[in-house]
């Protein structure tokens, strides 16, 4: 092991974090919106988009991100509609494929965590607010929310985690961020062992900010 | 759309099942590897002083850091290793190694760091008088392990051992990408000789979908069946 290369690799990974932490970001922002959408949808069962998403959840959970990132990135470009049609502007953008399979992935799990802190409340406590006359809004926001927020926690901050770190996957479709970066550098020095090392180093420095972020706000929130 | 996925030289059929056939079986090398690995490690922790330390740090590690990167450090640097230590031994042809076995070795690593953890909890959840007495009955060591911690150990972490096969098998599809022919390599290799990426990745993906689906019905089967009845 030549520990000066490994640290020299350093400068160059550092500017992939940017780019791991901004598809992380779109990643989550796509799995919360969608992610409370599918989950609302599933406990009040609404017609038809209930059934529609049970499926979207079994899929996307069921089946291999890799297999989801290469159907959206290079399979969609099969359909001639599709590239005729103004979202290939995008859906030819590696990076926004990258974004788009994680977030649909997120999605699914992040749904899951949601019903779960929905579920976690006790039923009890909702026929109160209604018996005390709360408006569905109100036991919403007073009751509901706070509760399942607190149980889904812990289970989210695993989500963020799995995310993290299924953002190396943008790498297999040509994003320099960390993975790739690393990647190079392997190649380029033959030097395998300081490069991924390197780079799990950077990972596992990002993984424990968000985990103790993570049990911070939980602990702020009991 | 039929022809492409028949069976024989001129459809993808063949191909795409015996990928899977690779992907069920890299998945069970690794999970049964990840499994024993994790339970070892498990033992090794309660030694306390160093070996905990170790063992937190390995999991904490391999919990903590993309699959990808695990896959790429075993895959390239175990290649680099070997080639250095024959190189420094005066053998400077190059060496073939199985992508199979050094992709089975990542994914059961990463299986290993989640195994622990589930045998840890599991272990806690052994009341500690059961040890206690087994000592009083005078069991050594091993017939204590064998006999009474290692069946409670295996029921209770079942679920979570369950949870770790359907990870590990959605893993697999990682080792794709370094030319293993299991069934996410076989739908590339399809996809790009039909121009059809998407017929092939979404075949792929309903495949996928159908082992999952089996082995959580499987999973819940057997989790029910040795279930804790409730006493009376």
């Amino acid at each position: 092991m030549d520990w000066s290369l490994l640290l020299s690799f350093y400068p160059s990974l550092f500017t992939g974090v940017a780019v791991t932490l901004g598809i992380l970001v779109g990643t989550l922002s796509i799995g919360l919106v969608l992610g409370a959408v599918i989950c609302a949808a599933r406990l009040r069962r609404v017609p038809v988009l209930a059934h529609m998403f049970d499926g979207y959840v079994l899929f996307f959970r069921g089946t291999p991100l890799l297999v989801q990132l290469f159907a959206i990135y290079f399979g969609l470009g099969q359909f001639e509609a599709v590239r005729e049609s103004v979202a290939w502007t995008l859906l030819r953008e590696a990076w926004f494929c990258a974004v788009l399979a994680l977030g649909l992935n997120s999605a699914a799990f992040t749904s899951e965590i949601m019903r779960g802190g929905v579920l976690g409340v006790e039923r009890g406590q909702l026929e109160a607010a209604a018996a005390f006359g709360f408006s569905q809004s109100q036991t919403l926001r007073l009751i509901l929310l706070p509760q399942a927020l607190r149980i889904a926690l812990p289970a989210y901050g695993n989500e963020v985690i799995l995310m993290l770190k299924g953002t190396a996957l943008a790498s297999t479709i040509s994003i320099m961020e960390i993975t790739g970066i690393a990647r190079r550098l392997s190649s380029e020095h033959f030097a395998p062992f300081e490069a991924f090392i390197a780079a799990g180093t950077i990972y596992l420095a990002i993984a424990i900010a968000l985990t103790s972020s993570f049990s911070f706000i939980e602990r702020r929130l009991v | 759309m039929p022809e492409l996925l028949s069976y024989g030289p001129d459809g993808w059929g063949d191909e795409l099942l015996s990928g899977l056939a690779v992907t069920l079986l890299l998945a069970a090398v690794a999970f049964g590897a990840g499994t024993v690995g994790g339970l070892l490690l498990m033992l090794l922790r309660r030694r306390g002083g160093v070996c905990r330390s170790l063992v937190s740090a390995y999991v904490t590690v391999f919990r903590g850091v993309p699959e990808l990167l695990v896959l790429y450090l075993i895959f390239f640097g175990t290649g680099a290793l070997i080639q250095n230590v024959a190189a420094s031994l005066g053998y400077t042809e190059r060496i073939n190694l199985s992508g199979f076995a050094l992709g089975a070795l990542a994914l059961a690593v990463i299986a290993s760091a989640y195994a622990t953890e589930a045998f840890r909890g599991a272990a806690n959840s052994i009341p500690r008088g059961q040890l206690e007495a087994a000592d009083a009955f005078g069991f050594p060591a091993t017939r204590r392990f064998v006999v009474i911690e290692f069946p409670q150990l295996l029921r209770v972490a079942l679920p979570a051992l369950g949870n770790i096969w359907l990870i590990v098998l959605k893993d697999t599809a990682l080792v794709s990408l370094t030319a293993v022919a299991e069934l996410m390599r076989q739908a590339t290799v399809a996809a790009g000789s039909t121009h059809r990426p998407f017929t092939f990745y979404a075949v792929a993906a309903l495949l996928y979908l159908v082992v999952s689906f089996v082995s959580e019905r499987a999973l819940g089967r057997v989790e029910r069946r040795f279930a804790l009845k409730d006493a009376g």
